[in-house]
């Protein structure tokens, strides 16, 4: 088989495996335009598969599973060790994130100038758990193993923005900007 | 691999085909910049950034267009070192140091500084001892005793332009390497030198290297471990984000030395700006044919890609980082067999730190008789026998100058902390200092004179690590410093071996119930007991350090365990369960600060009378205790 024909069995195998598992609808090839320039970008090689999920995951903050299949057929690497690497690295999300992603810093210097306290000031704030996204897809919120800006501690970055010196009195406050 | 979306900052560069090349490239640099010129160097490292300092970047650029001053250069650079007193500005030639800068102050310092030659008195550092305001950087206190080798030129590189670099003698260590000596010779001197590796193990780096190129193999490589996973150590990033070339010229050296011709920078994930400064390195680096096929002439040909972490703690550790290399998820594997003989796809792997990298350089530039000097102990015959040059420690947690500084080996605690650090501050006692991140251990006051070296530290229980140095004052509480580091190594563990995926989750759960006020007689020596287990049997060496924070709290800190065991107290008034607040009525003004700040609504209290607490309802959060400004809530 050539390159066209390959590619060509394998979206309708794909598209056999939709079918099959009913599970969500099949995307078109318009729409896996994104994952098909990421695989593209990296040779298509299967040892380049954690910077393709980075790269995936840029696009969309999480990892959609059609676009798991998709790339779990073309790199003929099975579907669970996408999984296993998706569950092994932190940065991997396999649910949708909210439009803006809280990561506090739970790093040591951060932590003995009052992480946990800022911690439970969010928590109570957005009425959500770490790890949890509100009910109106505003906030994801996290924590994260040090973000190497002991200096400002404690620290946090909404989106790419770094919030620093924070306080649980006042971090709420901080939050508001962010619509 | 990709930063997509960042950009890459491109020069027009021209390829360096011979040694001479080099040379002349410098000279034209040199040549190009105006003799009376001034640069201004804003540090835009990510600490930096927090106050602002892109803005201040962008300020600068503005002013100097509007007043049409063609002498002035402005330099984004990475980081000084000097964090706490963020957004740093340092104006050369006469490294005026201005702190604390704000986009506002700028058209200030132009008009005077810039343009007349003056200073701006309130924007100089001021001396908390003498109350006298300091001009220079090589004059304020927290720079003097330090030896600043590897970070002293920070703020004199912009990152994202190698002219920079070069213009201080960068990339002449490789040339001279590759035009004067044979590969042996290189490892010889790096053995002699007495460096060791950066990164935490202290393995002699020329040792590493002379196996590595004895090994068999079809291909050989060298990794940079950037994946700086310490909670509390930044200083590869700012390395990486503030000199990416003096990385590079180490690697190049370095593969050169084993007979490498691929090379892989691991960068944590959560450092972008890092990602993005290597990035660019690399892309300029191969417009000068500094990497590539046939560098500067000399038929030697090397490249290096660089791979982002995944976040994953585990993947510092050499066999699980090349697992992460490989695609595959970061395990440890047993080390029978070493990595420098079967490492990356099976094949001879040298694996360094940043810093080790970064030190490389400095010391075929120097020469080992003025290297050697620097440090502790004698390497003369043995590679083992000290610990030499400097090591960079990132000073924070309660302590009055956080920061980055590098200081000579041998230096003592004591000294870094209150000479340079300028102690605890906010007139709190000093309690104990944190080395070497979750593997390492928490050392008393009684042990501030040890020299750190690499051999002190983990003779005293606790090890130099990568060199995060966390202080902590009388509020932090060290049972809870241990279930913190506990509970970051339960989640970080990998899973593969049992003694730390099981015992981790074992020590954490007698640490939770401690610090819950469950605490049972006998939980100690159970402690004890259970980390005893999981040194002597893990895998992998994060597995056998990991119950360090755990038996140097116990060590140092047995009566702070007592307390909360026993009379289930804490002395440092940080475990919330067992914390019970209240309003002191004698010192209670009625100001109504608690009544807002409490989250639960359980304060009762009219303006001017004195409030009360309601027990049942108080979820111990700490924001009265911390609204009040008149004492007036006991804990």
């Amino acid at each position: 088989m050539n390159r066209v024909d390959t590619i060509h069995a394998l979206e309708t195998a794909l598209a056999a495996e939709r079918e099959r598992t009913g599970a969500k609808p099949l995307k078109g090839t318009a729409e896996l335009r994104t994952v098909r320039q990421i695989l593209a970008k990296h040779g298509g090689k299967a040892s380049q598969i954690i910077a393709i999920l980075q790269d995936l995951q840029a696009v969309y903050h999480y990892l959609p599973e059609p676009e798991l299949r998709f790339i779990s057929l073309k790199l003929e690497v099975p579907l669970t060790r996408l999984y296993a690497i998706a569950t092994f690295y932190k940065a991997f999300r396999l649910v949708p994130r909210g439009r803006h992603e809280i990561s506090l810093c739970m790093g040591t210097a951060c932590h003995v100038r009052g992480a946990m306290r800022v911690k439970d000031a969010i928590e109570r704030e957005l009425k959500i758990r770490v790890g949890g996204t509100t009910n109106d897809m505003r906030f994801s919120f996290e924590t994260v193993r040090c973000l190497g800006c002991c200096g400002q501690a404690p620290v946090m970055t909404v989106d790419e923005e770094l919030v620093s010196r924070l306080d649980h009195l006042t971090v709420g406050k901080a939050l508001e900007r962010y619509k | 691999m990709s930063c997509d979306g960042r950009e890459v900052i491109t020069l027009k560069l021209k390829k360096l085909r011979s040694f001479k090349s080099l040379d002349r490239f410098a000279k034209e640099i040199l040549a190009s910049r105006p003799a009376d010129g001034i640069r201004v160097a804003v540090c835009t490292d990510t600490g930096c950034r927090a106050c602002d300092s892109v803005k201040v970047y962008e300020a600068f650029n503005r002013e100097i267009a509007k007043e049409r001053l063609t002498n002035v250069e402005i330099k984004a650079t990475g980081c000084h070192g000097f964090c706490e007193k963020g957004a740093l500005v340092v104006i050369h030639p006469r490294e005026i140091l201005y702190t604390q800068v704000k986009p506002g102050d700028v058209p200030e310092i132009v008009a005077k500084t810039l343009k007349k030659g003056q200073l701006v008195e309130r924007l100089l550092f001021l001396d908390p001892e003498t109350g006298a305001r300091i001009e220079l950087e090589g004059e304020v206190p927290y720079y003097t005793r330090q030896m600043r080798l590897i970070l002293g030129d920070n703020t004199r590189i912009d990152p994202t332009d190698i002219r920079d670099y070069v213009a201080l003698d960068g990339y002449q260590a490789l040339r001279r390497a590759l035009e004067r000596e044979r590969p042996g010779e290189i490892i010889r001197t790096i053995t002699r030198s007495g460096l060791r590796g950066r990164g935490g193990g202290g393995f002699p780096t020329g040792i590493k290297w002379e196996t590595a190129r004895k090994a068999r193999g079809a291909r050989r490589f060298v990794i940079c471990n950037a994946d700086e996973g310490d909670p509390g150590a930044f200083m590869d990033r700012s390395i990486c984000e503030g000199n990416p070339h003096s990385v590079l010229e180490g690697m190049i050296i370095g593969a050169y030395a084993v007979g490498a011709h691929e090379g892989f920078i691991y960068v944590r994930n959560e450092y972008p700006l890092a990602v993005q400064a290597l990035t660019t390195a690399l892309a300029q680096a191969r417009q000068c044919a500094l990497l590539g096929d046939n560098i500067l002439g000399s038929g030697f040909s090397f490249d290096i890609s660089i791979s982002r972490g995944g976040g994953a703690f585990v993947c510092g550790e050499s066999t699980a980082l090349m697992a992460s290399l490989e695609g595959r998820p970061g395990e440890p594997r047993a080390k029978y067999i070493h990595t420098v003989e079967k490492g990356l796809w099976e094949q001879p792997t040298v694996l360094n730190n940043v810093e080790t990298w970064a030190n490389v350089p400095k010391i075929l530039l120097g020469g080992l008789d003025w290297y050697t000097k620097i440090g502790t102990g004698d390497v003369r015959t043995n590679p083992w026998g000290g610990s030499k040059g400097t090591k960079i420690f990132s000073l924070v947690g309660k302590v009055r100058n956080t920061g980055l500084v590098e200081v000579p080996m041998g230096m003592t605690l004591r000294e870094i902390i209150f000479d340079i650090g300028g102690g605890v501050g906010k007139g709190k006692k000093f309690k104990a200092v944190q080395t070497g991140g979750p593997s390492g251990g928490v050392l008393p006051e009684s042990l501030l004179d040890l020299p750190v070296d690499f051999d002190a530290l983990t003779e005293a229980g606790s090890m130099m690590g990568s060199g995060g140095m966390i202080i902590m004052d009388e509020d932090t509480c060290m049972v809870d410093v241990a279930r913190y580091f506990i509970d970051f190594l339960k989640d970080e563990s990998c899973g593969k071996c049992l003694p730390c995926r099981e015992g981790l989750r074992a020590l954490l759960e007698i640490l939770n119930r401690i610090t819950e006020g469950e605490g049972r007689k006998g939980d100690i020596r159970l402690l004890e007991e259970i980390s005893e287990g999981i040194a002597a049997t893990s895998l992998c060496a994060l597995g056998g350090s990991a119950p360090n924070p755990v038996l140097t709290t116990i060590r140092y800190f047995r009566d702070e365990y007592m307390a909360h065991i026993r009379d289930k107290r804490c002395p440092a008034g940080v475990c919330k369960a067992l914390l019970h607040y209240a309003v002191i009525p004698e010192n209670c003004t009625g100001c109504h600060a608690c009544f807002k700040a409490c989250p639960v609504s359980c304060i009762t209290g009219r303006a001017k009378e004195i409030h009360r607490i309601d027990a049942a309802k108080c979820i111990t959060c700490g924001a009265c205790y911390d609204a009040c400004a008149f004492g007036a809530i006991a804990r």
